[in-house]
């Protein structure tokens, strides 16, 4: 961690968004994260992407589960609530979120080891129900706050610090949101800020789980030769197949591209994603394709990045469930208790 | 005679469709004016295992389980021996001598009726020829009983309301029995109901329903859970009552959120999320899913996060006897969870408190801000109970504790989520999303300051564990008062019993008052104990604790709470599953106190 602490006053001439707030107005508190742990790199994308996107912080929630990955929501947007959950679990605490209040947005942080392996279930499930929020992993290959055992996403050729061999196939999150049906999913990594921020933006905007695969190096137990999770390995071996530009509403189009080359996604609140394609032979809307192209360039060493499924046609839990457009957490008795004579009515019947 | 005043059980195979017909003949009992418990006692099986369901009317309104039968509705051959000698010596057994069975007892006296031919004259299908077969014996009791007709008729015209060939059909076989047995024997016999107004305004509900019940009146709005007996059954009348009251009238869209959780983490956890986001939140479990909750109920009392719990309890340990009624994780359920933690439980007798205890429950965890756990258990959750009206003060408003909206942080300077502004030990709250600048704070479980920030000083987590046993102790005070049997005031020995054992305890104090052995009673309601529970320990020479496990826990939370001495407090234990029964609490009380013939103060049937 960096013991210097970051002075709070304003630069006049900090850029402000539409809201006038400046990006120091989403950080969080210092981070004591190693220096150079790729987790800060996400937090910092996160920021960014709530600064260019005009979010009131104070109507975000952030939660995330146990590791280090899972303490960075506290360095990040100061103004939101926060809760970190237990060890695995974050899925559920922010379905169950979700579900008290529609209109906030929520992000969930997590790690490889918080949700590949003890939150494998939960994670499945909150993909299955189409909770409505984002879903990031910071992705290392490893458990950092408990000091470098392998986790469940380290690659098979990867090996450990110490040499030692990993014998287990790796869970491929990404490829299992696929499965599952979640209707957002991409992959990022720490090291590529512009891929990473627009990705994050789309994600927010996006209604239904959107999940993010970061992967996210973690400096002192699994960056080094050998290891499928460093950041030269991965910046070696990284293949986006999708630019993704996130097009505010109220901005056009100016950029041009080749017939083929470009799908316009319009998102929820009528802003519009433009994605272009690096590899023309990728469709992000086709899930099939997308879990063998994945596979296949794993097969060769390659890690693909980029948005990697979109489907904004289904619907989120809330939806599923048939639920009010009013947050449960704003109804009172008026709108939740029966009247006096129903209850009685009910009496009546048991008799 | 044993008019109102008897015990009728059934034996049936299971998944043979008899619960709905027993229960039918309970029911016509209540609706006559007298006083009934139903009791369920099922296998954990679907179908083929043997499966009991016993009514015992009483007009004195004694409605505990109780031993002896006076007419057994034999319909299992696998259990016959062991039914047969259940019955008490003058009494009957109704059994389909279409099947030949001889007769060991001559004591008792054998009703055949060839209930399989009668049937299988007038009905072809084979399932119709089983389910008819339970519906003909049910006219068959209404005869034997003088359990008036009309009321059954009206019950099946009722329950199959818009299927005229189901009523035609019933009402067929109802006769059938009926008939038959009119002609055949000489009816009513001594065993019989006579029409009364002994149940008053009483209602009859199974006190799952009249939990969901109580949620809904309570306005939880969201509700996770996992599938196991004995709780089930509460988050479906949950649902069921949602569905009909809850529907937004404009729109036609639900005013709530259930989800059947992928386990009992995820179902807690989603209560907590929801609890923490200001809706009121809750799930329903018994003792296998408290072990699963058991890290997330210590979160949320360090976390300090409104949200209620229902243990069903069923029979333990492990996955133990899950259709058999214990209350055994008392224990488990006071200190869950790792480190120091305590929870608010609350003890419901029957289905009236269900309710009106899930009403409480939604207020004091969101004014304490702390898990609540509702001890119910497998004979109050699943069974039918004779009880009181289900009541709430129309005035009555959600308390939803301390929580400040934006116009309350605006005038405050600086915003503490831990600090104890009032000095009872409840902080202040704010919902994620009120105020653009102030009142975002951090939960966690990791030891935090009063700011909820991070904290490794030990002496600041000191300070947030005594404040959170402050807190323990303003519940003390708002928690439900222990209530009282009136009768024996001043005696030397006391009894202490809670949750479903209340059912057998009035008959046990009259059992034991014929003994010439007084006791004073307590029934305690909630954990942390109020002080007058101390008291009345202290008042009484010996205090038996009666409760349905192995250990003596509720007796364990009192020594370790009340700081009592043990030998003050007797354990009396009946933890074999079923029901406890008047008799049983008198024996091994009287033999306690050295007036009886049953040995030792604890007893596995
Ligand atoms: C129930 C439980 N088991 C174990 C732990 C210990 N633990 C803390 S973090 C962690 C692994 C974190 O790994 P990951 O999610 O990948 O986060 P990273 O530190 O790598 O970012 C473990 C096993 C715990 N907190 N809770
Ligand atoms: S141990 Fe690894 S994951 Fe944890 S802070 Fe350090 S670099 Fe990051
Ligand atoms: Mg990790």
């Amino acid at each position: 961690m960096s013991f210097v602490s970051k002075p709070r006053f304003h630069h006049p001439r900090l850029p402000r968004n539409s809201l006038g707030l400046t990006r120091r107005d989403y950080e969080g508190a210092m981070s004591t994260l190693c220096a150079g742990c790729g987790h800060d790199s996400v937090s910092a994308a996160i920021v960014e992407a709530c600064f260019e996107l005009d979010l009131p912080a104070h109507r975000l929630a952030k939660l995330s589960g146990i590791g280090c990955s899972s303490k960075t929501p506290t360095y990040f947007l100061s103004k939101s609530h926060g809760f970190n959950s237990v060890h695995g679990r974050m899925a559920s605490v922010a379905t169950g979120a979700n579900l008290a209040n529609c209109d906030l947005t929520y992000v969930g942080v997590s790690g490889d080891g918080d949700t590949a392996s003890i939150g494998l279930g939960q994670f499945a499930h909150a993909v299955r129900r189409q909770v409505d929020m984002l879903y990031v992993v910071e992705n290392n290959g490893t458990y950092g706050l408990t000091k470098g055992q392998f986790s469940a996403t380290n690659d098979r050729v990867s090996v450990g610090r110490k040499g030692q061999r990993n014998a287990f196939e790796a869970i491929d999150l990404a490829v299992m949101a696929i499965q599952l049906g979640a209707s957002f999913v991409a992959r990022g990594f720490s090291g590529d800020k512009d891929q990473l921020v627009p990705l994050i933006k789309a994600a927010l905007t996006h209604k239904g789980f959107a999940f993010i695969d970061v992967i996210s190096p973690c400096v002192t137990f699994n960056n080094h030769y050998g290891s499928t999770k460093s950041f030269e390995f991965v910046r070696d071996h990284e293949h986006s197949v999708l630019a993704t530009d996130y097009v505010p509403y109220h901005e056009t189009i100016t950029a041009s591209y080749a017939e083929g080359e470009v799908i316009d996604v319009t998102l929820h609140n009528q802003c519009r994603l433009r994605l272009r394609k690096l590899d023309s032979d990728y469709d992000p809307g086709d899930p099939v394709g997308a879990v063998r192209y994945i596979m296949d360039r794993q097969a060769q060493g390659e890690v693909v990045t980029g948005l990697l499924y979109l489907d904004t046609g289904d619907e989120d839990l809330r939806g599923k469930l048939e639920m009010t457009s009013r947050p449960l957490n704003s109804l009172d008795e008026d709108a939740l208790r029966p009247s006096p004579e129903v209850l009685e009515a009910i009496n009546v019947s048991l008799r | 005679m044993k008019t109102n005043e008897f015990v009728l059980k059934f034996a049936n195979v299971n998944g043979s469709g008899s619960a709905s017909a027993n229960a039918l003949v309970a029911r016509a009992i209540f609706r006559m004016g007298v006083p009934v418990a139903p009791k369920n006692i099922f296998p954990s099986n679907i179908q083929g295992l043997p499966t009991w369901f016993e009514v015992r009317a009483s007009a004195r309104g004694y409605l505990g389980r109780r031993e002896g039968i006076d007419l057994m509705v034999a319909m299992n051959p696998q259990s016959w021996d062991d039914d047969i000698a259940s019955i008490v010596p003058g009494g009957y057994v109704l059994y389909d001598n279409t099947f030949i069975q001889k007769f060991e007892r001559s004591d008792i006296t054998p009703i055949g009726v060839p209930l399989t031919r009668l049937v299988n004259k007038r009905f072809e299908i084979p399932r119709e020829r089983q389910l008819f077969k339970n519906v003909a014996y049910v006219g068959v009791l209404s005869a034997l009983l003088d359990i008036d007709v009309g009321i059954l008729e009206e019950m099946i015209a009722r329950q199959f309301r818009g299927k005229d060939d189901a009523i035609r059909a019933n009402l067929e076989a109802l006769a059938i029995g009926r008939n038959y047995t009119l002609e055949t024997f000489d009816c009513p016999l001594d065993v019989r109901v006579e029409a009364s107004d002994a149940v008053g305004d009483s209602i009859m509900i199974e006190g799952n329903a009249a939990a969901g019940l109580g949620c809904l009146f309570a306005g939880a709005t969201v509700a996770a859970w996992y599938p196991i007996t004995p709780s089930t059954s509460l988050a479906e009348a949950f649902e069921r009552y949602c569905s009909r009251y809850r529907i937004e009238e404009e729109t036609g869209r639900r005013a709530y959120a259930i989800v059947q959780a992928e386990d009992e983490l995820a179902a807690i956890g989603m209560a907590i999320g929801a609890g923490w986001n200001g809706a009121r939140a809750f799930t329903a479990t018994s003792g296998p899913g408290i072990s699963l909750m058991g890290e997330f109920l210590g979160l949320a009392y360090f976390a300090e996060i409104p949200v209620v719990l229902f243990n069903i309890q069923r029979g333990g340990p492990s996955t133990g006897m899950p259709t058999r009624t214990q209350q055994s994780d008392i224990i488990s359920c006071a200190y869950a969870s790792h480190g120091d933690t305590r929870h608010v439980l609350l003890f419901p007798a029957d289905p009236a408190e269900c309710f009106e205890f899930a009403i409480e429950a939604f207020d004091l965890a969101e004014r304490v801000q702390t898990p609540v756990i509702v001890m119910s258990d497998l004979d109050i959750g699943m069974n039918d109970w004779t009880t009181r009206p289900l009541a709430m003060d129309p005035d009555r408003r959600f308390d939803r504790g301390k929580v400040l909206d934006a116009d309350g942080l605006d005038a405050l300077e600086r915003f503490g989520r831990y600090l104890d502004v009032d000095g009872d030990g409840i902080p202040y709250r704010t919902w994620p999303g009120t105020h653009p600048e102030k009142g975002a704070f951090f939960s966690r479980g990791t030891s935090h300051d009063e700011y909820a920030g991070y904290t490794e000083d030990g002496t600041v987590n000191v300070r947030v564990m005594e404040r959170l046993l402050r807190k323990f102790d303003t519940a003390r005070s708002l928690v439900p008062a222990p209530v009282y049997g009136q009768d024996t005031l001043g005696a030397t020995l006391g009894l202490i019993h809670f949750g479903s054992t209340g059912a057998a305890i009035p008959e046990a104090l009259e059992m034991l008052t014929n003994r010439r052995i007084h006791v004073d009673s307590m029934r305690l309601r909630s954990f942390p104990f109020p002080a007058e529970v101390a008291d009345f320990i202290r008042a009484h020479e010996k205090v038996f604790v009666v409760e349905q496990n192995r250990d003596g826990q509720m007796r364990s939370l009192l020594i370790n709470e009340c700081d009592i001495d043990p030998a003050r407090l007797v354990p009396i234990l009946i933890f074999d599953g079923f029901p406890v029964t008047a008799t049983r609490v008198t024996e091994l009380i009287a033999a306690a106190v050295g007036h009886g013939s049953a040995a030792g103060g604890s007893e596995a049937a």
